[in-house]
């Protein structure tokens, strides 16, 4: 099937602009002074020490030597130790990767059905206060500072209402065996409620906070494409069949109106993927987006460089999906 | 009957909460900033992963509570040969590490040894800190199971302050060699009051009260330590109740938490083992000249940039050793804020305009100042008043360290924190001459006094501790009269406690130990 070819091509093409971006990213850190092994061991080091450490590291080999071993690391699969910690950047995204996907996952759902909402019931009761109030809602959720977002929740309802915990995945106290990672999957399989109960409550806060943004560019973007196939000829041609309005908004419009909002949600869970660094921080998630931070602070090459490369290889399967989708809601794309 | 089976079921379940309330373990939840980095004692160089190792790890000897003195640990007593350089350490009997395997002379021998010995089975990792304080060490070999001898190649009486470091915690060489170095990290396993249980990166790290620990047992049966990186939102957990303590405390923080006016939780604060102060590079015009050094240190204000940048979190140095050391010299007159000494001064040394020169500080908090920018600033100001006018620089933090170490400075802000509780660890090697190598040096003001330097070598090579004491004293006059430095504050150990948690100890080196921590 050609849709089965152009996906494979796509797949293809992964692997160019990965190695492209790897190289960017590591021209970049070279440009940034700061040396990772002084860095760790600050100001008590013995030159001895620091020369050992180095050595160790392999910093003091030419930067193509060193590029040159990361690509052939790369080409293994490999994507090398973290200099920090001296663990295998590999596995410590795979601890850290089912944290901020499991955030982002919900952010998104929130964003898309309350922001989808939003959108599709302002196109339809266009002018009402509804529609005003929504979209100026939406305006204060892009503009928000998340930071600030973030610890006024927790003061809130952590601090003033008692009904959330302020930060973290789940209660230091609840023994939970990760077995995928996924916690939410996790304490289903093992049958705990109430553990599953408290990584709900440790969610709800940071994903709305993350949602905020999105939310509010999903809903102004499915308003914006509902009118925009409102207004077409065939709608006038439905009503005039005498089509219930449920039947045109929901079979007519919206499928019309969602190429448009599906690549929106597209771009905005790659953005989510990036490890919404401020969400992690404010809230002490422990994902992906707080572990290239901390990898940038300490010059941590494999870590910036593992990180970055998985965020970028999620972002185009992400769009890469989205396309695919095209072809199914549209019957006019073909590749 | 089915009533019967309500009843009993009903019966059941309250006996199940009682027995679970009689059996509820006492848990202690400590909050801290950044995640540890791995637990092998020998292979760490920050202060989270010590935290941790401090809990499950021992040292052949420790310091007292309150104080940077030793006593016996996991040695019973020691001796030192006539010519000063083997030390003989007797070990405790009957110690066990976490996983039933004994405790004795070849532990000690293994744990040591493999930092040194390239060949070793356990000779993995980048043990940063042996070469930064033990290569003095030539030998280390057992007597007898119960003995452990340690030969250095020079003699060096602050050495026995560095046993009681982290880098010579005792591991247990059975775990390291059957499961091997990488999986230790993970899975520490050690003598102390506490054991590993589990490890949830960046998360959290739960250990349990040791029941065959040698001594007291830990006053908790489980330690919970939580890495929330983000200061604002650490205190709100502990304003939650989800922590019952903290470190890492901002200036801000006391703020808020005075605001909040809450009774159930108290800020405890001691001077820590640190100094902040402004170097002045010898080396470079006009700071050759002693007159000149002198006028600087009359001219800053040191209390107002205490009361109001340290938010009186610190108190102000006089001498380049904290005040809760031995070996610290009451005696010395701080210069004290005199701008109008400070213009006579210059004006003597050939300066009456005053001067251009750069100030360095650093872009990132430490210990010891917080907010090196304001403080910069501040010290700006003061010198402008008597005619010295600032170039304020800064780095990136790494950057910055290599620069000062090349002594690419005129003036810069710099700071210390003490590793073993000796003089010797801030008084030699911040200002000794043999520390002021281009390269790598520590001694930022290039001070190369010869006279300073007989002081420490003859200090490190005196096992007396009275005569240590009168040599260090002397060597502070020595600094008070060269001024190399200004000294400006030693900033407080700070942490944030809930009233419920009895039994909580800062201590001088600013390490923390927990064992002795309950929680009502």
């Amino acid at each position: 099937m050609k849709l089965g070819k152009y996906f494979f091509k796509r797949i293809i093409m992964l692997i160019p602009v990965l190695i492209v971006l790897s190289f960017l990213i590591f021209t970049m850190i070279e440009a940034i002074p700061g040396d990772p092994a002084q860095i760790m061991l600050g100001q008590h080091a013995s030159p001895e020490a620091l020369e050992q450490l180095r050595h160790s590291l392999g910093l003091d080999q030419p930067w193509y030597t060193r590029y040159g071993l990361f690509l052939g690391r790369l080409a293994r699969g490999d994507l090398g130790k973290s200099i920090l910690s001296g663990r295998q950047v590999i596995h410590e995204i795979a601890e850290k990767l089912p944290a901020t996907i499991e955030l982002s996952f919900f952010a998104m759902l929130i964003a898309v059905l309350v922001g989808g909402l939003a959108g599709f019931i302002s196109a339809w009761k266009q002018y009402s206060l509804f529609d005003y109030a929504s979209m100026f809602g939406a305006l204060i959720g892009v503009s928000m500072p998340i930071y600030w977002l973030g610890f006024m929740m927790i003061i809130l309802f952590s601090l003033i209402l008692g009904w959330l915990p302020t930060s973290g995945r789940i209660d230091p106290t609840t023994a939970l065996h990760a077995i995928t990672h996924f916690y939410l999957i996790d304490s289903l399989l093992q049958g705990d409620w109430k553990a599953f109960k408290d990584v709900i409550a440790h969610l709800i806060m940071p994903s709305i906070c993350l949602a905020t943004v999105p939310m509010a560019i999903i809903a102004r973007m499915t308003r914006s494409a509902m009118l925009d196939a409102l207004s077409q000829d065939y709608i006038r041609t439905a009503k005039a069949k005498g089509l219930g309005m449920g039947r045109i908004l929901f079979v007519h419009a919206f499928k019309n109106a969602s190429i448009p909002v599906v690549t929106v949600v597209g771009l905005q869970f790659g953005y989510l993927m990036g490890g919404a660094i401020l969400t992690e921080t404010v809230f002490s998630w422990p994902g992906v987006g707080r572990w290239i931070l901390e990898g940038i602070l300490a010059r941590d090459f494999p870590v910036i460089a593992g990180g970055v490369l998985t965020v970028a290889a999620f972002f185009i399967i992400i769009n890469l999906l989205v396309d695919v989708l095209y072809a199914l809601l549209d019957p006019r794309i073909r590749y | 009957m089915r009533r019967f089976w309500k009843i009993a079921l009903v019966g059941v379940v309250m006996v199940c909460f009682l027995a679970g309330a009689a059996f509820a373990e006492s848990v202690f939840i400590y909050g801290r900033g950044g995640d540890a980095v791995r637990l092998d004692p020998a292979d760490i160089t920050d202060g989270e992963s010590v935290k941790v190792c401090n809990q499950i790890f021992e040292t052949l000897v420790k310091f007292k509570d309150g104080s940077t003195e030793v006593e016996p640990a996991l040695a019973t007593s020691w001796d030192i040969s006539d010519d000063n350089l083997t030390w003989t350490f007797n070990l405790r009997d009957g110690v066990k590490f976490h996983d039933g395997t004994p405790f004795n002379a070849d532990a000690v021998v293994f744990s040591l040894e493999r930092q040194m010995n390239e060949d070793h089975p356990a000779h993995e990792g980048d043990f940063g800190y042996w070469s930064y304080m033990y290569t003095n060490v030539d030998k280390v070999w057992a007597e007898d199971e119960n003995t452990v001898k340690i030969k250095l190649k020079e003699p060096y009486a602050p050495f026995l302050y560095n046993m009681a470091c982290f880098p010579v915690m005792i591991v247990s060489p059975t775990a390291m060699l059957d499961e091997g170095v990488e999986y230790f990290r993970t899975h520490p396993v050690g003598t102390g009051p506490f054991a590993f249980v589990e490890w949830k990166r960046n998360d959290r790290i739960v250990l349990e009260k040791f029941d065959g620990y040698w001594g007291d047992p830990a006053g908790v049966d489980k330690l919970i330590i939580r890495s929330i990186p983000e200061n604002t939102t650490r205190l709100m957990a502990l304003l939650a109740g989800e922590i019952h303590a903290m470190d890492g405390v901002s200036p801000e923080n006391i703020k808020t938490l005075k605001e909040q006016k809450r009774e159930d939780l108290k800020v405890v604060a001691q001077p820590g083992m640190n100094v902040g102060y402004l170097a002045l590079n010898m080396e470079k015009e006009p700071f050759d000249d002693v007159r000149v050094r002198r006028a600087i240190s009359y001219a800053i204000n040191k209390k107002k940039l205490v009361d109001e940048l340290y938010q009186g979190m610190a108190v102000p140095a006089v001498n380049m050793l904290p005040p809760n050391l031995w070996g610290y010299n009451d005696d010395v007159e701080d210069y004290g804020y005199d701008p109008e000494k400070a213009k006579v001064l210059l004006a003597e040394a050939g300066y009456p305009q005053g001067f251009e020169t750069d100030l360095w500080y650093m872009p990132v908090p430490r210990p010891y100042m917080p907010d090196g920018k304001l403080i910069a600033q501040a010290m700006q100001q003061d010198l402008e008043k008597v005619g010295v006018k600032c170039n304020l620089v800064t780095y990136d933090w790494g950057t910055y360290l290599e620069k000062l170490e090349n002594f690419e400075h005129t003036m810069c802000l710099i700071g210390w924190i003490g590793d073993n509780g000796d003089p010797d660890n801030f008084l030699y090697v911040l200002l000794d001459k043999d520390t002021a190598t281009p390269g790598s040096a520590q001694n930022y003001s290039n001070y190369k006094s010869d006279e300073y330097h007989d002081l420490m070598i003859k200090a490190q090579r005196t096992f007396d501790q009275q005569e240590r004491d009168a040599l260090y004293k002397q060597a502070q006059e020595l600094l008070h009269q060269d001024a190399p430095t200004v000294p400006v504050a030693h900033a407080y150990n700070l942490a944030i406690i809930n009233t419920d948690v009895e039994g909580f100890k800062l201590h001088p080196t600013g390490n923390y130990w927990f064992d002795g921590v309950t929680v009502k």
